[in-house]
């Protein structure tokens, strides 16, 4: 039967839980890397056992591990993640220039296809490339060099690159996000970039429509119809069909569509979840209760799922990062909250339960299907 | 031989005890101390000073002999009981909350 493996980052480090494929008994293992901010772990299609986790700190800076043997021990690569010169200037919170600067790794995209390849989102917002399984990094400079950069502003998590989507079917297509600039896309591999913000409005912003500014929290893709993506933005969710061409909003009857992650069901397309949270100031849940909402029409109408989720006294936050589905028949899916609990259903989300309750806040979640 | 304490986080990133000893060669000073630190275990590159600039990151400090070093000049030689092997040099992660 097949194996699930869960990688989790938290604010005191990784864990890695392990189930077979029924979902229903987990084990757990960690703290990786104790006491270490871990932005992200992800681990390879291509070779399943090779991970790669980020770790950082206010302290010590940034390194990166992998893991050959699916997350049992581990070994630091190199992370010297340098700017390619010219560094330049992006703005300032108060709209003043400030040279970039790197502060650490929210994301770490591993290639399809090649175990030896996988991609960096840094903050101050850059994209980096590793061919050689971390030995070394070379910065995509095309992105941060954009004739737009300069007007990038930070979020109020930092300007940072956090989502990053490789196209299954076109290999030189690359998706990535960055809050709070937008969404941007590359058809040569990384090399070029263009904004693909038409159709989003941010009220605060100088120009609510403007080319870039938008403070995008996550994309979402399924791998069959590359050219659709879902994005929940600060505030509304939205979807494209034309690889970012336009954007409409499909925000629907949700609540409040303010929320960092989403996901797509591993078979259904149209299927989406979101985490919606009472407001940018108030990050946590409406209500006191822990609610993911499901579209199974692609946006605009959406359901509740609340059994198995506390629904009083709950007031945690999803970051956008911590939201994965599997690829078993029954689709999986899986978050982990600013509370230290990771819930999972292994029935398309009708139905939750804790998998562990009291961990640190947890920052990413991400799953495998193990043979 | 210098001996060098290192705080926790940096002692699990290189595999190593509480404390590690280096061969310094010439003047031994904050700089060429850390230079043998990290040619020993690069892994460490980066993680007590900016590795474009050599500056000692902000929450990083160094003791030694009960002094606080961090400020010094990186290239003023360290005090005499260091050089000995007396006393180690302190890497500490600064005191802050969280």
């Amino acid at each position: 039967m097949s194996g699930v493996r869960l990688l989790v980052g938290t604010r005191k480090g990784a864990f890695v839980l392990t189930s077979d494929g029924k979902r229903q008994d987990w084990e757990v293992s960690g703290p990786h890397f104790a006491g270490w901010e871990i932005y992200h772990v992800n681990g390879s299609p291509a070779d399943p056992d090779r991970l790669w986790a980020s770790a950082s700190g206010g302290w010590f800076g940034q390194v990166i591990h992998r893991s050959d043997d699916g997350g049992t021990t581990w070994r630091q690569v190199d992370h010297d993640f340098t700017y390619q010169p010219p560094v330049g200037d992006h703005l300032w919170y108060d709209g003043t220039p400030r040279p970039w600067e790197f502060k650490r790794i929210w994301h770490l995209e591993p290639s399809r296809t090649d175990p030896d390849v996988v991609y960096a989102g840094a903050e101050d917002a850059s994209l980096y490339k590793s061919t050689d399984g971390g030995q070394k990094w070379v910065e995509l400079a095309g992105l941060r060099t954009h004739v737009s950069a300069p007007k990038w502003q930070p979020g109020a998590g930092g300007l940072c690159l956090h989502t990053i989507i490789l196209d299954p079917v076109n290999k030189d297509r690359i998706f990535v996000a960055i809050s709070a600039a937008g969404a941007f896309r590359s058809d040569d591999g990384g090399v070029s970039w263009q904004p693909i913000n038409r159709g989003l409005v941010s009220e605060g912003i100088a120009d609510p429509d403007a080319e870039v500014g938008h403070c995008v929290h996550r994309l979402a893709m399924h791998p069959s119809r590359p050219d659709t993506l879902f994005m929940q933005k600060h505030w509304d969710v939205l979807r494209t069909d034309d690889a970012g061409g336009s954007w409409r909003e499909v925000s629907g009857n949700l609540p409040t569509d303010f929320g960092f992650p989403i996901a797509v069901h591993a078979h259904e397309p149209e299927t989406i979840y979101v985490v919606p949270i009472t407001s940018d100031s108030l990050h946590y849940v409406m209500d006191g209760k822990l609610r993911v909402y499901r579209s199974r029409t692609g946006g605009e109408q959406w359901e509740p799922l609340t059994v198995g989720l506390p629904q009083e006294n709950c007031y945690v936050n999803v970051l956008r990062d911590a939201m994965a589905v599997d690829t078993l028949d029954e689709c999986g899916i899986y978050f982990g909250t600013s509370g230290g609990q990771v819930y999972g259903s292994s029935d398309s989300g009708d139905s939750w339960r804790p998998i562990v309750r009291d961990l640190p806040p947890v920052l990413s979640v991400e799953v495998q299907v193990l043979p | 031989m210098i001996r060098v304490i290192l705080p926790p986080h940096l002692r699990t990133l290189a595999s190593v005890g509480r404390e590690v000893q280096v061969e310094v060669s010439g003047a031994v000073t904050q700089r060429t101390v850390l230079d043998a630190v990290e040619r020993e275990y690069p892994m460490l590159l980066g993680t007590m000073r900016d590795r474009e600039s050599g500056r000692r990151r902000a929450l990083v400090r160094f003791f030694a002999c009960e002094e606080d070093l961090s400020n010094e000049s990186p290239d003023a030689e360290l005090p005499d009981r260091v050089i000995k092997g007396e006393e180690p040099f302190m890497v500490v992660g600064a005191m802050a909350g969280g």
